[in-house]
């Protein structure tokens, strides 16, 4: 078919996805006056920002001394110091300033006796260095996604942002020269399908934590915009590094946020061991999250788990007076009792390490532009959130240092669109004739389909190869296994059928559409898996032990670099860290304790 | 494993290929020992029967998006525990909306008076450099309300909402409306109020409390459209 086919809409910016980057980019172009598009899969309230619990970080210091040179030290050794530290400086130094900024858009914080705003301390946030735990988490009580997410929303209706509601973006248009001229994108409701031709994209699409099996994500994270950029030729950075959160409810997945722990929740083992003293002598149960479900996972494969089956540990609250629970964590004991059946106030949750985020993603430097390998940007495309890797989470993400990326960088990226914009630098350039041809063979091949697998019975499949074959310890064969396995699901995937051919809402085809892009993430994750020999932060294998010359089984020599994973052929590559910040000096490589 | 078939009357609607609404009977074997919600066994439904359509996305009582009729009651299906469900489980679309299909409903109306009550904080002063102060006592007037979903079964279990959902706000708007009116850092108090005193915006609540009954997240509608009424009452002596 020809571009002729499709209508098309034009505007200065389409922003893809209205979670918390999303929202916090788009408030940038409404208030500049740019016409912008903001495409959603979801209303924007039920974004997933929507279910972060704990707290954003920035060092405003009120309830004590902090800094934000100690939150950017603190990042880069949660990194396990595969994170930018040009990135990094940036997003610790902006935290303040972006967070009060959330304040004054009506973001309804916990206050302290003097009516600043509540800091709570999480996990691998210290003082001075990493010397000891100071507060940092700046919280609204356990619902902090929540209320921020809605307050941005409400800023983006203040702002009157369009928004295009229960759409989704199915392919990037680039042209000869690589330059993205906007998305294709199909609107739920009618299935119709339209072309956003705009100067500038961005890509605020979230993570896709639905590859694995067992996920605190919800359904809709599925990696579209990884899927999108993927099939573009955009190479997709340090795949291989997913956070599993230590928290989870047993069974049912369902995030129990580290603020419990910051608020002096304890982990105990079957016999009752404060467990986390062995492997963090000084920071314990607010160690880093890697660390604290690799100790979970240790404990639990050494007979020391709970319950009959011994497959969890406890996280322990019991002791702490009742009315703190309900003042700062009311949220989390309303899940202990719908999901775990167990009100946390009488008695201890039952968690297990569930996967979490995605630390890589599309590349990205500090003012959102997507890059190359060789660092120069893509014209006319942006990301932000956690789709991209900017890298400020290297091997490794920090609590809540989640929301403050989307706030900081969500905002530089739209900063950077109005400038190029408003520069003149991105003009419409026009539509290559066949832009539409991938996308509508795809759609078309769902309907015509038959024979094929059904979506569901793949998806499972994928998930199940992904928890088994590349979860909190790796092992060196089902890395390899567990390649050709996704490789063959890849194929099942290829030919997926779906029953359901009507236009309307047809979420069916919206689930077929998805598991594409959940295929390309889990190859990228898979394929730079399996070549990253060393163990650092989050990836940790077997045939990477501790050693006297490698300590924690990381390997600076050879593999101090980040991955970048190419969909043509699967094809690796690899880049250098950014050890420069922008003003002051490198944090030096260090072997990484708590 | 502790396996067992349940049985549903499912409201289905493909505006593509019926010419009307009707209820489907449907079956599925759920597994107690893994399924424990209503969205765990629609997921099942719907692997047997790909095109049956609802909405959902956190699955954990956060997003609001899978909000329907269960057994004749709003409520969200992520929340729903099925042992608790009497059989065969009729679900139906949240009434009062215009049906798009199967379980989805049109939400225009809803937001529509979501956004009409000025969703955002009003504060025209000189930004400061820092937060706006505000003591632990005046952010507890915001609990119990800023915690809102926007999910609707509150508004579309009220009775004056189906008769006047152009007209009157709801009570997930006005809860939202008392949720600034409340904030210490809003300065629109007075022409909230002024926008809400009208017969029909705020007035044709008439306290049912359906609202209150069906709130997934346990929040009271009708006690903020009463503080509303209060202020209103307060300012004009």
């Amino acid at each position: 078919m020809s571009k002729s086919s499709i209508p098309v809409l034009k505007f200065d910016a389409v922003i893809v996805g209205a979670g918390g980057s999303g929202l916090r980019a788009a408030i940038q172009l409404s208030e500049a006056g740019l016409k912008t598009a903001v495409l959603s899969k979801v209303f924007p309230t039920r974004s997933h920002t929507v279910a972060a619990q704990g707290g954003v970080s920035a060092s405003l210091g009120n309830s004590e001394e902090d800094h934000w040179h100690w939150h950017m030290y603190d990042t880069v050794k949660g990194s396990d110091w595969l994170g930018d530290q040009d990135a990094i400086e940036y997003m610790c130094r902006k935290a303040p300033e972006v967070v009060v900024e959330l304040e004054h858009f009506g973001m309804p914080f916990d206050r302290t006796d003097e009516g600043k705003i509540y800091q709570r301390p999480f996990g691998g946030h210290m003082s001075n260095f990493g010397e000891k735990p100071v507060r940092r988490a700046c919280a609204a009580a356990d619902r902090t996604g929540h209320a921020m997410l809605h307050a941005l929303y409400q800023r983006n209706v203040r702002a009157n942002t369009q928004f295009f509601v229960e759409w989704m973006a199915l392919d990037l248009i680039r042209d000869e020269s690589g330059q993205v001229l906007g998305v294709i994108a199909l609107e739920m409701e009618t299935g119709d399908v339209v072309a956003l031709h705009a100067k500038a994209t961005v890509f605020a699409t979230g993570g896709a934590g639905r590859i694995f099996y067992s996920s605190t994500n919800a359904f809709i994270n599925t990696g579209d915009g990884l899927g999108m950029a993927a099939r573009a030729g955009i190479a997709l950075e340090d795949m291989e590094f997913w956070q599993f959160h230590p928290t989870g409810v047993a069974g049912a997945g369902v995030l129990i946020t580290e603020g419990v722990r910051g608020e002096g929740g304890i982990l105990r083992n079957s016999s009752n061991e404060r467990f986390m003293e062995r492997y963090a002598p000084n920071a314990k149960d607010l160690a880093s999250r890697d660390v604290v479900s690799r100790a979970m996972v240790t404990e639990i494969n050494e007979g020391r788990g709970c319950g009959p089956n011994k497959d969890f540990v406890l996280l322990d609250i019991t002791h702490l007076d009742p009315a703190t629970i309900m003042k700062r964590l009311p949220g989390i004991r309303e899940i202990s009792i719908q999901f775990a059946g167990i009100d946390p106030i009488k008695a201890p949750i039952p968690v297990v390490p569930t996967c979490h985020y995605q630390m890589g993603g599309v590349p990205t430097n500090y003012k959102g532009q997507v890059v190359r390998e060789d660092g120069t940007p893509v014209a006319g495309f942006y990301a932000a959130g956690e789709v991209a890797c900017a890298s400020v989470h290297g091997a490794n993400r920090l609590g809540t240092n989640s929301l403050l990326d989307l706030l900081v960088f969500g905002k530089a990226s739209g900063d950077s669109v109005v400038h190029d914009v408003r520069s003149g630098e991105l003009g419409l350039k026009d539509l290559p004739a066949d832009f539409a041809e991938r996308t509508l063979a795809r759609l078309d091949r769902l309907n015509t389909q038959t024979g094929g697998a059904s979506v569901a019975e793949t998806r499972l499949e994928l998930q199940r190869t992904m928890q088994k074959h590349c979860g909190v310890f790796r092992f060196k064969d089902m890395l390899v296994e567990g390649v050709a396995r996704i490789l063959d699901v890849e194929k099942a995937a290829a030919r997926t059928e779906i029953k359901d051919k009507s236009k309307v809402w047809n979420t069916a085809r919206v689930e077929a559409l998805e598991l594409d892009n959940l295929v390309e993430v889990a190859k990228a994750t898979m394929v730079s898996a399996e070549a990253r020999k060393e163990s650092r932060g989050a990836h940790v294998r077997d045939d990477a032990p501790d050693t006297p010359a490698n300590p924690n089984g990381r390997d600076d020599v050879n593999w101090h670099k980040h991955t970048l994973w190419y969909r043509e052929g699967n094809r690796l590559s690899y880049k250098p860290v950014i050890m420069k910040p922008l003003t002051v000096d490198t944090i030096a490589l260090k072997t990484r304790s708590y | 494993m502790a396996t067992s078939t349940m049985q549903f009357k499912i409201y289905r609607y493909d505006p593509d290929r019926n010419d009307a609404p009707y209820m489907q009977d449907a079956s599925v074997e759920v597994d107690y020992s893994i399924d424990r919600k209503l969205l765990d066994v629609l997921t099942r439904l719907k692997a047997k029967d790909d095109s049956l359509s609802y909405r959902r996305s956190c699955r954990e009582g956060i997003c609001g998006s899978d909000a329907m009729n269960i057994n004749g009651k709003n409520g969200l299906a992520c929340l729903t525990e099925i042992k608790d469900l009497k059989q065969p489980v009729v679900l139906r679309p949240l009434p009062g909306l215009p049906v798009i299909r199967d379980l989805i409903v049109d939400m225009t109306q809803f937001f529509k008076q979501y956004h009409s009550i000025r969703p955002y904080l009003i504060n025209e002063g000189p930004r400061p450099e820092r937060e706006r102060l505000q003591s632990p006592e005046e952010r507890e007037e915001l609990n119990g309300l800023y915690e809102c979903i926007l999910c609707a079964c509150c508004s579309t279990s009220c009775p004056s909402f189906w008769w006047n959902p152009d007209k009157f706000v709801g009570p997930a708007g006005l809860l939202n409306a008392y949720r600034f009116i409340a904030d210490t850092r809003d300065q629109a108090t007075n022409e909230r109020l002024d926008d809400l005193e009208d017969p029909y915006r705020l007035f044709r609540c008439h306290t049912i409390m359906n609202c209150v009954d069906v709130c997934p997240k346990g929040l009271n509608p009708t006690r903020a459209i009463g503080k509303i009424k209060e202020m209103m009452v307060r300012r004009a002596i």
